[in-house]
């Protein structure tokens, strides 16, 4: 374009003289009814030469496609790494491999051991009516469920191990998952979509981070229990911020942290969930079954009703001395897993004698609900 | 919705109590009554039968039951490994042929969990396009790029594998870390086996490893049950990784992984659905180790091989029959899963429920599991069926199909009067 301008101003210099010339014997012709001015030419001219310099093509360097050869001399050439790293002899973990039950006492390579390693919270391995209600599920469906919810993988004990749950806890209804960390992880992306604000305790386990990192929404972390900073965070989010008025706003608790052990204060969450108007997803693993008068939850320790949480998880693998976990809410928020949750419409349906055990094991609960002061003076005892 | 979620009042055998459901209100909820109806299975993954109490293993589940109880209540490293988990291990290595294993709860949670562990950012994973959610789900949270490769295609395989290793990672071209390539032994939406010495030839070329996810094909497929690298001859040595399940054949619950010692002994110490989540329940460790010893033959009979006979002759008759009378039957020879083409969304609930009415209970499956407009009602076959179950089947079947217009291709006539012969034989 450079090299054209000057080109340009003399053409049309040039023409200027040329159409002056004609100018005087042209000025009077019509042509189409329209006046031909010298003008006119020119600036068609103009035009002419413009579209000329739009339709040249520009530079480009030429792209040149790698050949077969050469693609060839590279696949040769590319070493992978190894799958897996080599193997340091000092990082060889040997877990004790028990040879009874994982009760309180417990035998390992013949010494019988106290055993602080279970999460046997209220002593139900080994109990009686637990094994018979197992035995019988054994003798009457065997083991396995042989396929997922939706194609005849429900039994009719989930169903009602499911209401047991709900009418225990005081909720509409509760949907079973088949394995205690797959209920976490499952639920949070089913809810939490790409774009959702996400604020979750720094200390929350494994499970709830792969869950949070799976729903690929924003996650926002507070300090571990901390509930100045999880007011100052809340605080930060929503202030002037309009847009988080419209989008889904979440706060991932756990009532036990299975990492330190501390309890999370619903009551003040609970506050400052009303006040900033999140949804609550609180995971009750550790606490569900030892909390609470009688057993039901940190809703029932900090005595907030549990409507007011919106989502509450739970893994069985622990108080209830099953398998499996389930998660309670309000009818819809258990009805939209029963599509999209893909721990549940994938997945193999809990094995049916692990659930009549965990509705055995709600039922010993709520008739026998001295054994959490045994269980509560222990604790006491151990910590002083 | 009165297709799915129907639930069961029996064990997942071959002849199963549907719990019958009415709805007030037009389908939006169901409520199950106290009514039951008896049904042919057809579409339980109870690929050897052993769903219901069996002879042997089910004593040795109660004992196991009563010894080690229910659950453990903790981690394998922390106190829930049992000397049946690790006979199990040993003897899932022993079983598929690689040196060691490594267990865990539940299949989903196998698959998503380990894949992050053996590749990270940097990596490539080229899986098939077809592949299970679970595998998805876990090549998404590993972090490494993923290329999809077509169906069952080596020939599309080999030309992603050069792309991908002549390009290098995405922007700054440096070369990939490793690559992994996941393919399936038997897709369940499909019903066919996958293409194995040729995907394997096309790894070795280029030096990629590859995972093997065996969830339905273990222990249905194989003269010895070992799965598609028997059935097609390929050396289990040379995959890197064998992944597979229990519920399917061994009527169980849990997944597990088969690889070299130096794997299993990473994974054991970096995988975190191995370090936090509860073990196995010991009675399903005791049931797959008592069905593995049965199809193996070391309980000292051959129930096992007999087993495997009649799942493969079953399958190959099914199959055979269905394709005779006209039906677009989907999958390869010897595999138990046969999809059955419908194609029209509208023609799911008639099939579903026309079939439930006489009594054969069959699975539907439609989008989102399936292209939209690719429905299907998938068939699995179970080595508890008898001769008679299955030709009543196909007569159910064939009615069903005749009412609702799905034999697509032309009817054998004579073969069909076969079948009145063999009805007449038993």
């Amino acid at each position: 374009m450079d090299m054209a301008l000057p080109i340009v101003n003399a053409t049309t210099a040039a023409l200027a003289r040329v159409s002056a010339a004609f100018n005087a014997p042209l000025a009077r012709a019509v042509v189409f009814g329209v006046h031909i001015d010298g003008h006119l030419v020119v600036e068609g001219l103009l035009i002419a030469v413009i579209v000329f310099q739009l339709s040249r093509k520009s530079y480009k360097p030429p792209k040149k496609p790698l050949s077969e050869k050469e693609v060839d001399e590279l696949c040769d050439e590319w070493e992978p790494e190894p799958l897996c790293p080599p193997v340091k002899e000092r990082s060889h973990i040997d877990p004790a491999i028990l040879e009874s039950a994982a009760g309180p006492h417990t035998t390992i390579e013949g010494k019988e051991v106290v055993n602080f390693a279970s999460a046997n919270y209220l002593g139900l391995i080994g109990n009686e009516k637990l094994i018979d209600s197992c035995v019988g599920s054994l003798e009457k469906y065997g083991v396995g469920s042989c396929g997922p919810r939706g194609f005849y993988g429900t039994i009719d004990v989930h169903l009602d191990c499911e209401a047991k749950i709900a009418n225990f806890l005081g909720t509409p209804d509760s949907i079973l998952y088949s394995y205690g960390i797959s209920t976490i992880f499952s639920v949070i992306p089913a809810f939490c979509k790409k774009g959702d604000i996400i604020v979750a305790d720094e200390g929350v386990h494994w499970a709830v981070q792969n869950g949070l990192y799976l729903s690929r929404s924003t996650v926002v972390y507070f300090k571990h229990n901390d509930m100045a900073s999880l007011a100052s965070t809340l605080e930060k989010l929503t202030r002037g911020n309009k847009r988080t008025e419209k989008i889904r706003r979440y706060i991932v608790v756990e009532s036990i942290y299975q990492n330190s052990g501390q309890i999370a204060p619903l009551d003040e969450i609970v506050k400052l969930k009303e006040k900033y108007l999140f949804r609550v997803i609180l995971e009750e693993s550790h606490s569900f079954g030892v909390l609470g008068k009688s057993g039901r939850g940190l809703a029932e320790h900090y005595g907030v009703p549990i409507d007011k949480i919106d989502i509450i998880t739970a893994g069985m693998g622990n108080a209830l001395a099953t398998d499996g976990g389930f998660c309670t809410g309000s009818a819809r928020v258990v009805d939209h897993q029963r599509l999209s949750s893909a721990g549940y419409v994938f997945s193999a349906s809990l094995p049916p004698y692990l659930a009549s055990a965990a509705v055995s094991a709600v039922n010993y609960l709520e008739e026998n609900p001295s054994v959490l002061a045994n269980l509560r003076s222990n604790v006491a005892l151990l910590h002083t | 919705s009165d297709c799915f979620g129907r639930p069961i009042a029996s064990a997942p055998d071959a002849w199963f109590d549907v719990v019958e459901r009415h709805s007030n209100d037009g389908n939006k909820t169901l409520q199950r009554t106290t009514k039951t109806s008896k049904c042919l299975n057809l579409g339980s993954y109870n690929y050897l039968g052993f769903a219901a109490a069996d002879e042997y293993c089910t004593p040795r589940v109660i004992e196991s039951l009563k010894k080690y109880s229910a659950s453990t209540c903790s981690a394998r490293v922390d106190g829930g490994n049992t000397k049946l988990h690790t006979e199990l291990e040993e003897l899932v290595a022993r079983f598929v042929g690689k040196p060691a294993a490594i267990l865990f709860g539940m299949g989903y949670v196998t698959n998503s969990a380990i894949i992050p562990i053996l590749i990270g950012k940097g990596g490539l994973i080229v899986s098939d396009s077809l592949n299970h959610i679970s595998i998805v789900n876990g090549a998404r949270g590993s972090g490494a790029t993923v290329r999809v490769f077509q169906h069952n295609n080596p020939a599309h395989l080999e030309d992603v594998l050069r792309e991908q290793i002549a390009g290098g990672q995405p922007r700054t071209h440096r070369p990939w870390k490793k690559i992994i390539v996941i393919v399936e032994g038997i897709y369940s939406m499909e019903g066919e086996l996958c293409n194995l010495p040729e995907i394997m030839a096309v790894c070795k070329k280029y030096k990629a490893y590859t995972y093997l996810d065996e969830a339905h094909s273990i222990g249905a497929v194989g003269k010895t049950g070992r799965g598609v690298c028997e059935l097609l001859g390929v050396d289990p040595a040379d995959v890197d990784i064998m992944m597979g399940t229990f519920t399917k054949s061994f009527g169980s619950c849990g997944g597990y992984i088969a690889a070299s010692k130096e794997i299993i002994h990473h994974l054991k110490h970096a995988c975190p659905a191995h370090i936090y989540a509860t073990s196995m329940s010991p009675p399903a460790v005791q049931q797959v180790i008592s069905a593995i010893k049965v199809v193996l033959g070391e309980d000292g009979s051959n129930r096992g091989a007999k087993k495997l006979a009649q799942i493969r002759e079953n399958s190959n008759f099914f199959r055979s029959e269905l394709q005779k009378m006209g039906f677009e039957v989907l999958g390869d020879n010897d595999s138990p899963v046969m999809p059955i083409m419908l194609y029209n969304p509208a023609k799911i609930p008639a099939f579903s429920r026309e079939c439930l009415r006489q009594n054969v209970a069959v699975v539907t499956v439609a989008f989102p599991a399936t292209p939209l407009l690719l429905a299907r009602a998938r068939i699995c076959i179970s080595a508890s069926q008898s001769r008679e179950d299955l030709i009543k089947g196909l007569e159910v079947i064939s009615k069903v199909g005749d009412l609702i217009g799905i034999k697509y291709f032309p009817v054998e006539q004579e073969k069909v009067a076969s079948v009145d012969k063999l009805k007449k034989l038993e």
